[in-house]
């Protein structure tokens, strides 16, 4: 094949240039009875019930990162989705955008990435599409996954039941995924032992679910962090939060780095990690079994739902003082000085 | 350190300054307000003890002109723009940087000067303009690089000077006498380079008490009340609480490569004017790198968005909070001002962490 290695316009013409490049690097790592016969559409056959239906485009730079890369995460961004929103993860579809010039060797590892991830979530990919675009810098490649999920009976979710007196867990330390991302970016490469905490939680979720703990809210904090989740949580339910820096998990590695880059951990990117809000006296039952499972051992309760005025999150220093928790604008900056 | 020894500076500091009137304290530096914020340092202070910020927020001190230019260097089409994020929401005359990246003006988002250097490697066919701005923390590394530039004989990298000194500063706002400051907490980052004794004439001079500190709730809460203390007394000396990082002479290293590329010159600071010595100019040697020259700029004039008080702000002379314009009409998503947009800026600050609930007080 031409291209020396790369991607080039033809893979994306359709023809028989196509055809070879799923089936010698994406099908073969993929396969499964759904999605084999290659057809224009997947046929799912779920249980009765209500479908839940989610999709999200990944555009993350670099395409690798410690700890992960932007096939992993695409898994689990979209079966950490549905997870959040109480349905058992069932299929998912992969749509690949690839910039000619991107080397045959970093699409097989990103591949590699989607099919273990998709393997340690127990879900497969059924259907898919592949498309070539013009070059437009370095590296490049984007993907959309969309999923599907069959909402579970037990997970009654939703802000509107979060109460006063609820607590508020996570499932985990903080900001790894964030930082380890920007520890390698072009022009911002720093030495870190941190890592991505990528996952794909349902597994988690479905511990947590089945306790018999009161769960009235889940979601993930990725994009603007722990911050982006409470301020989110308080606009929706109407009620303030307060939460103890000190509970909130968090490595010295993370808490050094964020500080010496200026930024607030808790604004921070998270790709494997809940948050969730449950009947206050349900909290040590939540806790156990978040803690039963490898991806929750970690897990704290790190405040409570308050009846306070007006309804926005405070929280308790590790000094004892007080200060607000609002979502950033964008994404926070390392600072200049 | 636990929360009881941090009660126990707070009340330490309260006992203290009980029986004067209130105290007003200048954190000379952009990350100071945001960590007083963040740690929850403010919201431990009595009433007696208010902090107000200086003028030591690099984005926030850079003048409306200087923006302007930049936008102006933006929209030509060979030309890209690098700069530091936080430069680019802040409102130009013809729109902030952002708006006119999103109508084609080429705009690169850099994290440092050397990433500014390998933009200009790689586009050899275009300008490429780093918004070189901050205090003598970044200035080394803007130093380093035309250095770079210069070794490498890079034909198509520039910088836009905007950095600035802080001692001359603090003289201006001191001799201008319109703010009463009893006592400076200087920049942790800053001094590492310019040496805690740079404070000293402050001090002498003025009758002010200054004192260096990190970033820490504990550096920063010894350092409120070792200036406490030195102001209840009638004192005025140079402390450090930062002493891990900052000497009493500082990086001569990192002065000396400044030195070389570098002189002391006049700059427009936003709302301060023009301050004597208190920029830098590219020497003789090395003015090939000036965008100013390679493209024949000068500034424009002053115009500062009406009623936006980020001017008084970054002197000390208003609180975010007797704006009219703070939280109503000037936002984090909106804003009017430099202070609103950075990260490190006063208004952003008390807009993001600032106090959940009217509790009254000089911090609030």
């Amino acid at each position: 094949m031409s291209g020396a290695g790369r991607i080039v316009m033809a893979h994306g013409g359709g023809g028989e240039a196509t055809r070879l490049l799923l089936e010698e690097r994406i099908v073969s790592k993929l396969g499964n009875p759904i999605l084999d016969p290659l057809t224009d559409g997947a046929v799912l056959h779920p249980p009765d019930g209500p479908i839940c239906f989610t999709t999200d485009s990944y555009v993350v730079r670099p395409l690798e990162f410690p700890g992960g890369d932007i096939g992993r995460l695409a898994v689990c961004g979209t079966v950490n989705d549905l997870a959040v929103m109480g349905a058992r993860p069932l299929a998912l579809s992969l749509g690949l955008i690839l910039e000619e010039g991107l080397p045959f060797d970093l699409l097989d590892r990103i591949v590699d990435g989607v099919a273990a991830a998709a393997e340690e979530a127990g879900v497969p990919i059924v259907t898919g599409d592949t498309k070539v675009i013009e070059r437009r810098g370095d590296d490049g490649m984007l993907i959309n996954t969309a999923g599907v999920g069959t909402l579970r009976e037990d997970a009654r979710l939703g802000a509107a039941r979060v109460e006063p007196g609820d607590a508020l867990l996570i499932s985990g330390r903080i900001a790894e995924h964030g930082l380890a991302v920007l520890s390698v970016r072009e022009n911002l490469a720093f030495d870190t032992d941190i890592r991505s905490d990528a996952a794909p939680l349902y597994g988690l979720v479905d511990r947590l679910l089945g306790s018999g703990a009161d769960v009235r809210f889940l979601r993930d904090p990725t994009r603007s962090g722990l911050a982006g989740v409470l301020a989110d949580l308080a606009e929706e339910t109407g009620f303030a939060l307060e939460v103890e820096e000190e509970a909130i998990p968090i490595t010295a590695a993370v808490l050094h780095t964020a500080d010496l880059l200026g930024l607030d951990p808790l604004t921070i990117a998270n790709e494997g990690k809940v948050v969730a809000v449950v009947a206050g006296a349900d909290a040590p039952r939540a806790l156990e079994a978040l803690r039963s499972h490898p991806l929750g051992r970690r897990a704290a309760v790190i405040g409570r739902v308050t009846e306070s005025e007006p309804p926005l999150v405070e929280l308790l220093t590790r000094g004892g003082g007080r200060r607000l928790v609002q979502r950033p604008y964008g994404e926070d900056l390392p600072r200049i000085c | 350190m636990d929360k009881e020894g941090i009660r126990g500076i707070v009340d330490e500091i309260a006992a203290l300054a009980s029986g004067s009137d209130r105290m007003n304290l200048m954190e000379v530096c952009g990350t100071h307000t945001v960590s007083l914020f963040r740690t929850g340092a403010k919201s431990l202070l009595p009433e007696t003890v208010r902090l107000v910020s200086g003028p030591g927020c690099p984005v926030c001190v850079t003048s409306q002109a200087y923006i302007d230019l930049a936008g102006e260097l933006a929209l030509r089409p060979d030309t890209t723009v690098c700069t530091y994020g936080d430069m680019v929401r802040v409102p130009g005359r013809r729109g902030s940087l952002e708006a006119l990246r999103a109508e084609g003006a080429k705009v690169a988002v850099v994290y440092s000067a050397r990433d500014a250097l390998a933009y200009a490697r790689r586009n050899p066919e275009r300008h490429a303009v780093f918004l070189a701005v901050g205090f003598e923390t970044t200035t080394p590394a803007t130093a380093a690089t035309v250095l770079e530039a210069e070794n490498e004989g890079l034909k198509n990298f520039y910088i836009l000077g905007g950095h600035k000194r802080i001692i001359p500063a603090m003289h201006t706002l001191l001799s201008a006498g319109e703010v009463p400051i009893d006592g400076f907490l200087c920049p942790g980052h800053v001094s590492v380079v310019i040496g805690a004794g740079a404070y000293e004439p402050i001090a002498s001079h003025y009758r002010k008490p200054c004192v260096v500190a990190g970033f820490e709730l504990e550096g920063m809460l010894r350092a409120i009340l070792l200036l406490v203390r030195q102001a209840v007394r009638y004192e005025a000396r140079v402390e450090n609480t930062y002493g891990a990082a900052v000497t009493v002479e500082g990086n001569r290293a990192a002065r000396e490569l400044t030195e070389r590329v570098f002189e002391p010159s006049d700059a427009v600071w936003r709302a301060m004017g023009r301050i004597p010595e208190s920029g830098l100019d590219l020497r003789p040697a090395y003015r090939r790198y000036d965008a100013m020259d390679r493209f024949g700029l000068s500034f424009g004039s002053e115009v500062t968005p009406h009623g936006c008080l980020c001017g008084e702000v970054i002197q000390g002379k208003a609180l975010p909070t007797e704006c009219a314009l703070f939280r109503k009409k000037c936002t984090p998503r909106e804003p009017v001002g430099p202070c609103m947009v950075s990260m490190e800026g006063t208004c952003a600050a008390w807009y993001k962490y600032g106090p959940a609930r009217a509790e009254g007080g000089g911090n609030r």
